[in-house]
Protein backbone atom coordinates (compact mmCIF):
# COMPACT_ATOMS: atom_id res chain seq x y z
CA UNK A 1 0.00 0.00 0.00
CA UNK A 2 0.92 3.35 -0.79
CA UNK A 3 1.61 6.24 1.61
CA UNK A 4 -0.03 9.24 0.79
CA UNK A 5 1.78 10.75 3.73
CA UNK A 6 4.85 9.27 5.66
CA UNK A 7 6.57 11.72 8.46
CA UNK A 8 9.57 10.37 10.20
CA UNK A 9 11.07 11.69 13.42
CA UNK A 10 10.05 15.43 12.61
CA UNK A 11 11.31 17.89 15.08
CA UNK A 12 10.10 21.96 14.21
CA UNK A 13 11.19 24.58 16.73
CA UNK A 14 9.67 28.51 16.56
CA UNK A 15 12.58 30.69 17.63
CA UNK A 16 11.30 33.63 19.78
CA UNK A 17 11.06 36.91 18.52
CA UNK A 18 14.37 38.89 19.00
CA UNK A 19 14.68 39.24 23.43
CA UNK A 20 11.23 37.65 23.90
CA UNK A 21 11.19 34.57 25.48
CA UNK A 22 12.50 31.04 24.57
CA UNK A 23 12.30 28.65 21.36
CA UNK A 24 8.94 26.93 21.11
CA UNK A 25 9.38 23.10 19.94
CA UNK A 26 6.31 22.67 18.20
CA UNK A 27 6.75 19.38 16.95
CA UNK A 28 9.06 16.36 19.04
CA UNK A 29 10.06 13.58 17.09
CA UNK A 30 7.05 13.12 15.26
CA UNK A 31 6.46 9.98 13.27
CA UNK A 32 3.01 9.02 11.06
CA UNK A 33 1.90 7.38 7.87
CA UNK A 34 -1.23 7.89 6.23
CA UNK A 35 -1.96 5.49 3.46
CA UNK A 36 -3.16 6.55 0.29
CA UNK A 37 -7.00 6.63 0.34
CA UNK A 38 -7.46 6.77 4.18
CA UNK A 39 -9.61 9.36 6.05
CA UNK A 40 -7.32 9.93 8.61
CA UNK A 41 -8.61 12.13 11.92
CA UNK A 42 -5.13 14.60 13.28
CA UNK A 43 -6.61 15.72 16.59
CA UNK A 44 -5.33 17.31 19.67
CA UNK A 45 -5.97 20.23 21.63
CA UNK A 46 -5.38 24.07 20.54
CA UNK A 47 -1.18 24.33 20.10
CA UNK A 48 -0.59 20.63 19.92
CA UNK A 49 1.44 20.90 16.92
CA UNK A 50 -1.15 20.06 13.94
CA UNK A 51 -1.24 22.63 12.11
CA UNK A 52 2.72 23.05 12.73
CA UNK A 53 2.40 19.29 11.22
CA UNK A 54 0.19 20.29 8.35
CA UNK A 55 2.45 23.47 7.12
CA UNK A 56 5.38 21.30 6.88
CA UNK A 57 3.59 19.07 4.29
CA UNK A 58 2.20 21.55 2.68
CA UNK A 59 5.53 23.68 2.42
CA UNK A 60 4.32 26.97 4.40
CA UNK A 61 6.40 25.96 7.45
CA UNK A 62 10.45 24.87 7.18
CA UNK A 63 10.47 21.74 9.51
CA UNK A 64 14.05 21.96 11.56
CA UNK A 65 14.78 18.38 11.02
CA UNK A 66 13.24 15.25 10.40
CA UNK A 67 11.21 13.74 7.05
CA UNK A 68 8.44 14.25 6.08
CA UNK A 69 7.12 12.60 2.33
CA UNK A 70 3.82 13.23 0.19
CA UNK A 71 3.84 9.87 -2.41
CA UNK A 72 7.40 9.54 -1.58
CA UNK A 73 8.54 12.85 -2.78
CA UNK A 74 10.49 14.43 -0.39
CA UNK A 75 8.52 17.98 1.08
CA UNK A 76 11.81 19.48 1.20
CA UNK A 77 13.71 18.18 -2.17
CA UNK A 78 11.49 17.85 -4.50
CA UNK A 79 9.26 20.57 -3.08
CA UNK A 80 7.55 21.32 -6.54
CA UNK A 81 6.02 17.71 -6.92
CA UNK A 82 5.19 17.12 -3.65
CA UNK A 83 2.85 20.09 -3.65
CA UNK A 84 0.89 19.14 -6.51
CA UNK A 85 -0.58 15.98 -4.94
CA UNK A 86 -1.99 18.49 -2.24
CA UNK A 87 -5.24 20.28 -1.35
CA UNK A 88 -4.93 21.99 1.40
CA UNK A 89 -8.10 23.72 3.50
CA UNK A 90 -6.73 25.80 5.89
CA UNK A 91 -7.97 27.09 9.12
CA UNK A 92 -8.22 30.82 8.61
CA UNK A 93 -9.66 32.50 5.92
CA UNK A 94 -6.82 33.00 3.28
CA UNK A 95 -8.67 34.08 0.24
CA UNK A 96 -8.32 37.98 -1.19
CA UNK A 97 -12.17 39.61 0.52
CA UNK A 98 -12.27 41.62 -2.87
CA UNK A 99 -12.26 38.76 -5.19
CA UNK A 100 -15.52 37.01 -6.63
CA UNK A 101 -15.48 33.47 -5.75
CA UNK A 102 -15.40 32.22 -9.47
CA UNK A 103 -11.66 34.61 -9.94
CA UNK A 104 -10.79 32.54 -6.07
CA UNK A 105 -10.87 29.59 -7.61
CA UNK A 106 -9.75 30.06 -11.12
CA UNK A 107 -6.75 31.44 -9.64
CA UNK A 108 -5.39 29.18 -7.53
CA UNK A 109 -5.70 26.48 -10.81
CA UNK A 110 -3.58 28.76 -12.44
CA UNK A 111 -0.72 28.75 -10.01
CA UNK A 112 -0.60 24.74 -10.63
CA UNK A 113 -0.71 25.77 -14.04
CA UNK A 114 -4.18 25.32 -15.38
CA UNK A 115 -5.00 27.96 -18.08
CA UNK A 116 -7.96 30.10 -17.37
CA UNK A 117 -10.49 28.32 -19.88
CA UNK A 118 -10.01 24.70 -18.34
CA UNK A 119 -10.19 26.02 -14.94
CA UNK A 120 -13.67 27.79 -15.51
CA UNK A 121 -14.84 24.42 -17.21
CA UNK A 122 -13.26 22.43 -13.80
CA UNK A 123 -14.71 24.92 -11.66
CA UNK A 124 -18.50 23.84 -12.65
CA UNK A 125 -18.77 20.95 -10.70
CA UNK A 126 -17.10 21.34 -8.31
CA UNK A 127 -19.07 24.82 -7.24
CA UNK A 128 -22.26 23.03 -8.33
CA UNK A 129 -21.35 20.10 -5.84
CA UNK A 130 -20.28 22.43 -2.75
CA UNK A 131 -23.64 24.74 -3.58
CA UNK A 132 -21.59 27.96 -4.66
CA UNK A 133 -22.27 27.94 -8.13
CA UNK A 134 -25.16 30.94 -7.71
CA UNK A 135 -22.48 32.53 -5.49
CA UNK A 136 -20.04 32.34 -8.57
CA UNK A 137 -20.00 35.90 -9.49
CA UNK A 138 -20.27 37.57 -5.66
CA UNK A 139 -17.32 38.96 -4.17
CA UNK A 140 -15.96 36.42 -1.33
CA UNK A 141 -16.32 39.12 1.62
CA UNK A 142 -20.49 38.91 1.12
CA UNK A 143 -20.42 35.13 1.68
CA UNK A 144 -21.79 33.35 5.01
CA UNK A 145 -19.23 31.58 7.63
CA UNK A 146 -20.06 28.44 6.30
CA UNK A 147 -19.83 29.09 2.11
CA UNK A 148 -16.53 30.93 3.20
CA UNK A 149 -15.59 27.19 4.44
CA UNK A 150 -16.99 25.66 1.61
CA UNK A 151 -15.38 27.86 -0.98
CA UNK A 152 -11.95 26.73 0.61
CA UNK A 153 -12.77 23.62 0.51
CA UNK A 154 -13.36 24.19 -3.42
CA UNK A 155 -10.12 26.05 -4.21
CA UNK A 156 -8.79 23.14 -2.48
CA UNK A 157 -9.77 20.64 -5.12
CA UNK A 158 -9.53 22.74 -8.58
CA UNK A 159 -6.77 21.13 -9.36
CA UNK A 160 -7.62 18.02 -8.65
CA UNK A 161 -5.49 16.42 -5.70
CA UNK A 162 -4.41 12.95 -4.80
CA UNK A 163 -4.50 14.42 -1.00
CA UNK A 164 -6.90 16.80 0.85
CA UNK A 165 -6.26 18.41 4.30
CA UNK A 166 -8.74 20.07 6.08
CA UNK A 167 -7.70 22.51 9.06
CA UNK A 168 -10.66 22.30 11.26
CA UNK A 169 -13.15 22.95 8.14
CA UNK A 170 -16.32 22.73 10.08
CA UNK A 171 -15.38 25.37 12.43
CA UNK A 172 -18.66 27.80 13.13
CA UNK A 173 -20.37 25.62 10.47
CA UNK A 174 -24.13 25.43 11.42
CA UNK A 175 -25.60 21.76 12.14
CA UNK A 176 -27.13 21.00 8.55
CA UNK A 177 -24.06 22.88 6.80
CA UNK A 178 -21.76 20.55 9.05
CA UNK A 179 -23.68 17.00 7.59
CA UNK A 180 -23.74 18.15 3.89
CA UNK A 181 -20.00 19.00 4.16
CA UNK A 182 -19.99 15.46 5.95
CA UNK A 183 -21.47 13.41 2.84
CA UNK A 184 -19.73 15.66 0.10
CA UNK A 185 -16.29 14.53 1.84
CA UNK A 186 -17.09 11.09 2.29
CA UNK A 187 -18.38 11.02 -1.49
CA UNK A 188 -14.80 12.49 -2.42
CA UNK A 189 -13.03 9.72 -0.59
CA UNK A 190 -14.89 6.99 -1.58
CA UNK A 191 -13.86 8.40 -5.10
CA UNK A 192 -10.22 7.56 -4.12
CA UNK A 193 -9.25 11.30 -2.31
CA UNK A 194 -7.02 10.46 0.65
CA UNK A 195 -8.28 12.91 3.68
CA UNK A 196 -6.54 13.80 6.97
CA UNK A 197 -9.19 15.93 8.57
CA UNK A 198 -8.26 18.17 11.77
CA UNK A 199 -11.33 18.82 14.16
CA UNK A 200 -12.62 19.67 17.65
CA UNK A 201 -15.85 18.10 17.45
CA UNK A 202 -15.06 14.66 17.75
CA UNK A 203 -18.11 13.37 16.87
CA UNK A 204 -17.25 14.68 13.28
CA UNK A 205 -13.97 12.57 13.97
CA UNK A 206 -15.77 9.29 14.87
CA UNK A 207 -18.02 9.52 12.27
CA UNK A 208 -15.86 10.31 8.96
CA UNK A 209 -12.61 8.74 9.87
CA UNK A 210 -11.45 5.27 9.61
CA UNK A 211 -7.80 6.11 11.09
CA UNK A 212 -6.81 8.47 13.77
CA UNK A 213 -3.81 9.85 15.38
CA UNK A 214 -3.60 12.12 18.69
CA UNK A 215 -1.28 14.66 19.22
CA UNK A 216 -0.23 17.11 22.16
CA UNK A 217 2.56 18.82 22.64
CA UNK A 218 4.47 18.13 19.52
CA UNK A 219 4.22 14.27 20.27
CA UNK A 220 2.04 11.61 18.74
CA UNK A 221 0.21 10.10 22.30
CA UNK A 222 -1.63 7.02 19.97
CA UNK A 223 -2.07 6.32 16.14
CA UNK A 224 -4.34 3.60 15.65
CA UNK A 225 -7.60 2.63 13.55
CA UNK A 226 -10.44 4.46 14.85
CA UNK A 227 -12.04 1.05 15.65
CA UNK A 228 -9.35 -0.29 17.78
CA UNK A 229 -8.73 2.99 19.64
CA UNK A 230 -12.56 2.96 21.01
CA UNK A 231 -12.45 -0.76 21.25
CA UNK A 232 -9.49 -0.60 23.49
CA UNK A 233 -11.01 1.59 25.55
CA UNK A 234 -14.06 -0.19 26.15
CA UNK A 235 -16.02 1.10 23.59
CA UNK A 236 -16.16 4.79 24.79
CA UNK A 237 -17.31 7.59 22.66
CA UNK A 238 -14.12 9.36 21.16
CA UNK A 239 -14.74 12.00 22.93
CA UNK A 240 -13.99 10.24 26.45
CA UNK A 241 -10.96 8.27 25.34
CA UNK A 242 -9.39 12.08 24.16
CA UNK A 243 -10.35 13.66 27.02
CA UNK A 244 -8.55 10.54 28.96
CA UNK A 245 -5.50 10.64 26.79
CA UNK A 246 -4.83 14.52 26.98
CA UNK A 247 -5.46 14.31 30.51
CA UNK A 248 -2.97 11.19 31.36
CA UNK A 249 -0.40 13.94 29.45
CA UNK A 250 -1.25 16.15 31.60
CA UNK A 251 -1.28 13.99 34.89
CA UNK A 252 2.81 12.25 33.28
CA UNK A 253 3.89 15.82 32.97
CA UNK A 254 2.89 17.11 36.54
CA UNK A 255 4.06 13.74 38.05
CA UNK A 256 7.22 14.92 36.04
CA UNK A 257 7.32 18.75 37.50
CA UNK A 258 6.73 17.07 41.37
CA UNK B 1 6.22 21.38 -13.23
CA UNK B 2 6.49 21.80 -16.82
CA UNK B 3 7.03 25.02 -18.98
CA UNK B 4 4.05 25.34 -19.94
CA UNK B 5 2.34 25.11 -16.88
CA UNK B 6 5.49 27.41 -15.32
CA UNK B 7 4.35 30.20 -17.73
CA UNK B 8 0.37 29.78 -16.70
CA UNK B 9 1.39 30.03 -13.10
CA UNK B 10 3.45 33.14 -14.29
CA UNK B 11 0.70 35.07 -16.34
CA UNK B 12 -2.07 33.70 -13.63
CA UNK B 13 0.21 36.28 -10.91
CA UNK B 14 1.01 39.05 -13.70
CA UNK B 15 -2.78 39.13 -15.11
CA UNK B 16 -4.05 39.31 -11.19
CA UNK B 17 -0.96 41.87 -10.35
CA UNK B 18 -2.44 44.07 -13.84
CA UNK B 19 -6.25 43.66 -12.99
CA UNK B 20 -5.65 45.20 -9.52
CA UNK B 21 -2.84 47.80 -10.99
CA UNK B 22 -5.95 49.19 -13.34
CA UNK B 23 -8.40 48.41 -10.63
CA UNK B 24 -7.25 51.18 -8.05
CA UNK B 25 -5.54 53.36 -10.65
CA UNK B 26 -6.53 56.13 -8.55
CA UNK B 27 -4.06 54.78 -6.07
CA UNK B 28 -1.32 53.26 -8.69
CA UNK B 29 -0.78 55.25 -11.56
CA UNK B 30 -2.42 58.80 -11.09
CA UNK B 31 -0.23 59.98 -7.90
CA UNK B 32 2.93 59.79 -9.86
CA UNK B 33 1.87 61.30 -12.48
CA UNK B 34 0.47 64.72 -10.61
CA UNK B 35 3.87 64.73 -8.51
CA UNK B 36 5.87 64.76 -11.81
CA UNK B 37 3.22 67.21 -13.21
CA UNK B 38 4.06 69.57 -10.14
CA UNK B 39 7.81 69.09 -10.83
CA UNK B 40 7.10 70.08 -14.14
CA UNK B 41 5.65 72.87 -14.05
CA UNK B 42 7.63 74.49 -10.56
CA UNK B 43 10.84 73.30 -11.37
CA UNK B 44 11.01 73.25 -15.12
CA UNK B 45 8.68 76.15 -16.28
CA UNK B 46 9.13 78.24 -13.26
CA UNK B 47 12.41 78.19 -11.77
CA UNK B 48 13.70 76.73 -14.98
CA UNK B 49 13.17 78.92 -17.25
CA UNK B 50 15.45 81.15 -14.79
CA UNK B 51 18.44 78.84 -14.98
CA UNK B 52 21.47 78.37 -17.46
CA UNK B 53 21.56 75.12 -19.83
CA UNK B 54 23.23 72.59 -18.68
CA UNK B 55 25.18 69.76 -21.39
CA UNK B 56 23.57 72.49 -23.69
CA UNK B 57 20.08 71.36 -22.34
CA UNK B 58 17.54 73.93 -20.84
CA UNK B 59 16.72 72.95 -17.30
CA UNK B 60 13.43 71.05 -17.69
CA UNK B 61 14.79 68.92 -20.83
CA UNK B 62 17.69 68.29 -18.36
CA UNK B 63 15.38 66.70 -15.74
CA UNK B 64 12.63 65.14 -17.45
CA UNK B 65 14.78 61.67 -17.62
CA UNK B 66 15.18 61.55 -14.14
CA UNK B 67 11.85 63.20 -13.38
CA UNK B 68 10.41 59.71 -15.17
CA UNK B 69 12.99 57.48 -13.43
CA UNK B 70 12.29 58.35 -10.03
CA UNK B 71 8.58 57.29 -11.23
CA UNK B 72 9.54 54.14 -11.99
CA UNK B 73 11.51 53.64 -9.18
CA UNK B 74 9.11 54.65 -6.37
CA UNK B 75 6.27 52.50 -8.20
CA UNK B 76 8.39 49.29 -8.64
CA UNK B 77 9.57 49.67 -5.00
CA UNK B 78 6.38 49.98 -3.68
CA UNK B 79 4.19 47.47 -5.74
CA UNK B 80 6.23 44.28 -5.13
CA UNK B 81 7.06 45.69 -1.15
CA UNK B 82 3.25 46.34 -0.84
CA UNK B 83 1.73 43.20 -2.90
CA UNK B 84 3.98 41.08 -0.66
CA UNK B 85 3.70 42.17 2.31
CA UNK B 86 -0.12 42.31 2.03
CA UNK B 87 -0.27 38.50 0.97
CA UNK B 88 1.59 38.22 3.92
CA UNK B 89 -0.29 39.22 6.45
CA UNK B 90 -3.66 38.54 4.94
CA UNK B 91 -1.88 34.82 4.12
CA UNK B 92 -3.21 35.06 0.52
CA UNK B 93 0.32 34.46 0.16
CA UNK B 94 0.06 30.98 1.22
CA UNK B 95 -2.05 30.08 -1.91
CA UNK B 96 1.13 30.66 -3.82
CA UNK B 97 3.13 29.10 -1.61
CA UNK B 98 1.41 25.68 -1.20
CA UNK B 99 1.50 25.88 -4.82
CA UNK B 100 4.06 23.63 -6.85
CA UNK B 101 5.30 27.04 -8.24
CA UNK B 102 9.21 27.38 -7.81
CA UNK B 103 10.91 29.77 -5.50
CA UNK B 104 12.42 31.44 -8.49
CA UNK B 105 9.09 32.05 -10.42
CA UNK B 106 7.53 33.04 -7.19
CA UNK B 107 10.43 35.95 -7.19
CA UNK B 108 9.72 36.45 -11.03
CA UNK B 109 6.10 36.57 -10.84
CA UNK B 110 6.14 39.34 -8.27
CA UNK B 111 9.30 41.50 -9.65
CA UNK B 112 7.04 41.46 -12.80
CA UNK B 113 4.50 42.94 -11.60
CA UNK B 114 6.36 45.31 -9.79
CA UNK B 115 8.44 46.13 -13.43
CA UNK B 116 4.73 46.14 -14.96
CA UNK B 117 3.98 49.40 -12.58
CA UNK B 118 7.39 50.41 -13.05
CA UNK B 119 6.70 50.57 -16.96
CA UNK B 120 3.39 51.92 -16.67
CA UNK B 121 3.94 55.02 -15.01
CA UNK B 122 7.73 55.76 -16.66
CA UNK B 123 5.12 55.76 -20.06
CA UNK B 124 2.95 57.72 -18.16
CA UNK B 125 5.12 60.54 -17.23
CA UNK B 126 7.25 60.45 -19.79
CA UNK B 127 3.81 61.27 -22.21
CA UNK B 128 2.99 64.44 -19.85
CA UNK B 129 6.60 65.61 -20.08
CA UNK B 130 6.33 66.23 -23.84
CA UNK B 131 3.69 68.56 -22.85
CA UNK B 132 6.45 70.61 -21.18
CA UNK B 133 9.19 70.15 -23.35
CA UNK B 134 10.87 68.32 -26.83
CA UNK B 135 12.14 64.83 -25.96
CA UNK B 136 14.73 63.27 -28.29
CA UNK B 137 15.47 59.96 -28.19
CA UNK B 138 19.05 59.00 -28.73
CA UNK B 139 19.35 55.43 -28.41
CA UNK B 140 16.02 53.38 -27.83
CA UNK B 141 17.66 49.95 -26.86
CA UNK B 142 19.67 51.62 -23.72
CA UNK B 143 16.35 54.07 -23.43
CA UNK B 144 14.51 50.26 -22.51
CA UNK B 145 17.66 48.39 -21.36
CA UNK B 146 17.56 51.43 -18.37
CA UNK B 147 13.98 51.40 -18.09
CA UNK B 148 13.54 47.72 -17.38
CA UNK B 149 17.19 47.02 -15.71
CA UNK B 150 15.99 50.17 -13.24
CA UNK B 151 12.45 49.00 -12.80
CA UNK B 152 13.64 45.06 -12.16
CA UNK B 153 16.28 46.61 -9.54
CA UNK B 154 13.62 48.29 -7.41
CA UNK B 155 11.43 45.86 -7.83
CA UNK B 156 13.47 43.39 -6.03
CA UNK B 157 14.44 45.70 -3.86
CA UNK B 158 10.69 45.69 -2.30
CA UNK B 159 10.49 42.25 -2.31
CA UNK B 160 13.43 42.09 0.02
CA UNK B 161 11.98 44.97 2.15
CA UNK B 162 8.68 42.94 2.07
CA UNK B 163 10.17 40.15 3.40
CA UNK B 164 11.85 41.32 6.25
CA UNK B 165 9.32 44.03 7.01
CA UNK B 166 7.45 42.97 10.42
CA UNK B 167 4.58 46.03 9.83
CA UNK B 168 3.07 48.77 7.70
CA UNK B 169 6.15 51.06 9.12
CA UNK B 170 8.53 48.35 8.14
CA UNK B 171 7.17 48.77 4.41
CA UNK B 172 7.93 52.69 4.34
CA UNK B 173 11.12 53.21 6.05
CA UNK B 174 13.53 52.31 3.70
CA UNK B 175 11.45 54.17 0.74
CA UNK B 176 11.11 57.59 3.35
CA UNK B 177 15.34 57.69 5.02
CA UNK B 178 16.75 55.52 1.96
CA UNK B 179 15.30 55.57 -1.54
CA UNK B 180 14.17 59.00 -1.18
CA UNK B 181 16.96 61.12 -0.23
CA UNK B 182 19.33 58.41 -3.01
CA UNK B 183 16.84 59.80 -5.31
CA UNK B 184 16.86 63.25 -5.02
CA UNK B 185 20.84 62.97 -4.93
CA UNK B 186 20.99 60.99 -7.45
CA UNK B 187 21.33 63.61 -10.40
CA UNK B 188 18.05 64.60 -11.18
CA UNK B 189 18.48 68.76 -10.72
CA UNK B 190 22.41 68.49 -11.56
CA UNK B 191 24.91 67.61 -13.30
CA UNK B 192 27.50 66.59 -10.45
CA UNK B 193 30.17 68.41 -12.50
CA UNK B 194 28.82 71.33 -11.21
CA UNK B 195 30.37 69.90 -7.86
CA UNK B 196 33.44 70.54 -6.40
CA UNK B 197 35.87 67.20 -6.86
CA UNK B 198 35.58 65.99 -3.51
CA UNK B 199 31.15 65.73 -3.68
CA UNK B 200 31.77 64.63 -7.38
CA UNK B 201 33.52 61.87 -6.07
CA UNK B 202 30.94 61.03 -3.02
CA UNK B 203 28.20 61.47 -4.90
CA UNK B 204 29.68 58.40 -7.32
CA UNK B 205 29.07 56.43 -4.33
CA UNK B 206 25.00 56.59 -5.14
CA UNK B 207 23.72 53.69 -7.33
CA UNK B 208 21.02 55.93 -8.30
CA UNK B 209 23.03 58.54 -9.79
CA UNK B 210 23.94 55.68 -12.95
CA UNK B 211 20.55 54.85 -13.65
CA UNK B 212 19.80 58.38 -13.95
CA UNK B 213 22.37 59.19 -16.52
CA UNK B 214 22.20 56.53 -18.19
CA UNK B 215 18.58 57.31 -18.60
CA UNK B 216 19.74 60.85 -19.53
CA UNK B 217 22.11 59.52 -22.49
CA UNK B 218 19.74 57.54 -23.68
CA UNK B 219 17.51 60.48 -24.21
CA UNK B 220 19.92 63.27 -25.30
CA UNK B 221 23.65 61.20 -25.49
CA UNK B 222 24.81 63.26 -22.51
CA UNK B 223 25.92 61.96 -19.08
CA UNK B 224 28.26 62.58 -15.99
CA UNK B 225 29.49 58.70 -16.61
CA UNK B 226 30.46 56.76 -19.01
CA UNK B 227 27.23 54.93 -20.35
CA UNK B 228 28.74 51.28 -20.10
CA UNK B 229 29.89 52.10 -16.54
CA UNK B 230 26.46 53.01 -15.90
CA UNK B 231 24.82 50.00 -17.06
CA UNK B 232 27.40 47.32 -15.74
CA UNK B 233 26.33 49.30 -12.27
CA UNK B 234 22.93 48.33 -12.56
CA UNK B 235 23.32 44.94 -13.68
CA UNK B 236 25.94 44.42 -10.94
CA UNK B 237 23.04 44.91 -8.46
CA UNK B 238 20.18 43.53 -10.25
CA UNK B 239 22.26 40.28 -10.13
CA UNK B 240 22.55 41.04 -6.34
CA UNK B 241 19.79 41.52 -5.27
CA UNK B 242 18.44 38.56 -7.24
CA UNK B 243 21.01 36.27 -5.41
CA UNK B 244 19.90 37.50 -2.15
CA UNK B 245 16.19 36.81 -3.17
CA UNK B 246 16.77 33.35 -4.10
CA UNK B 247 18.71 32.59 -0.91
CA UNK B 248 16.00 34.38 1.49
CA UNK B 249 13.03 32.34 -0.61
CA UNK B 250 15.34 28.77 -0.48
CA UNK B 251 15.45 29.21 3.25
CA UNK B 252 11.99 30.53 3.42
CA UNK B 253 13.38 33.68 5.41
CA UNK B 254 10.77 36.33 5.55
CA UNK B 255 8.38 33.92 3.56
CA UNK B 256 7.40 30.54 5.41
CA UNK B 257 7.43 30.64 9.08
Amino acid sequence: MTHAVSVSNLYKTYDPPKGQGSPVEALRGVTLAVEEGDFFALLGPNGAGKTTLIGILTGLVTKTSGEAKIFNHPVDTDASRAKTYIGLVPQEFNFNIFEKVEDIIVTQAGYYGTPRAEALKAAEPILKDLGLWDKRYTPSQQLSGGMKRRLMIARALIHGPKLLILDEPTAGVDVEMRRSMWTFLRKINKEGTTIILTTHYLEEAEQLCRNVAIINKGSILVNQSMQSLLADHGEEKLEQVYLDLIGAGKETENEQTL
Amino acid sequence: MTPQKQWTAFYTMLRNDFVRIVRIWSQTLLPPVVTTTLYFVVFGTFIGSQLKPIHGLTYIQFIVPGLIMMSVITSSYMNTVSTFYFAKWTKTLDEILVSPMPEWLVIVGFVSGGVMRGLMVGVLVGVVGLFFTHLAIQNIAVLILTLVLTSTLFSLGGLINGAFAKGFDGMSIVPTFVLTPLTYLGGIFYSIQQFPPFWQTVSLFNPILYMINAFRWAFFGVSDINIGICLSVLIGFVVLFLLVLLWLFRRGIGVRL
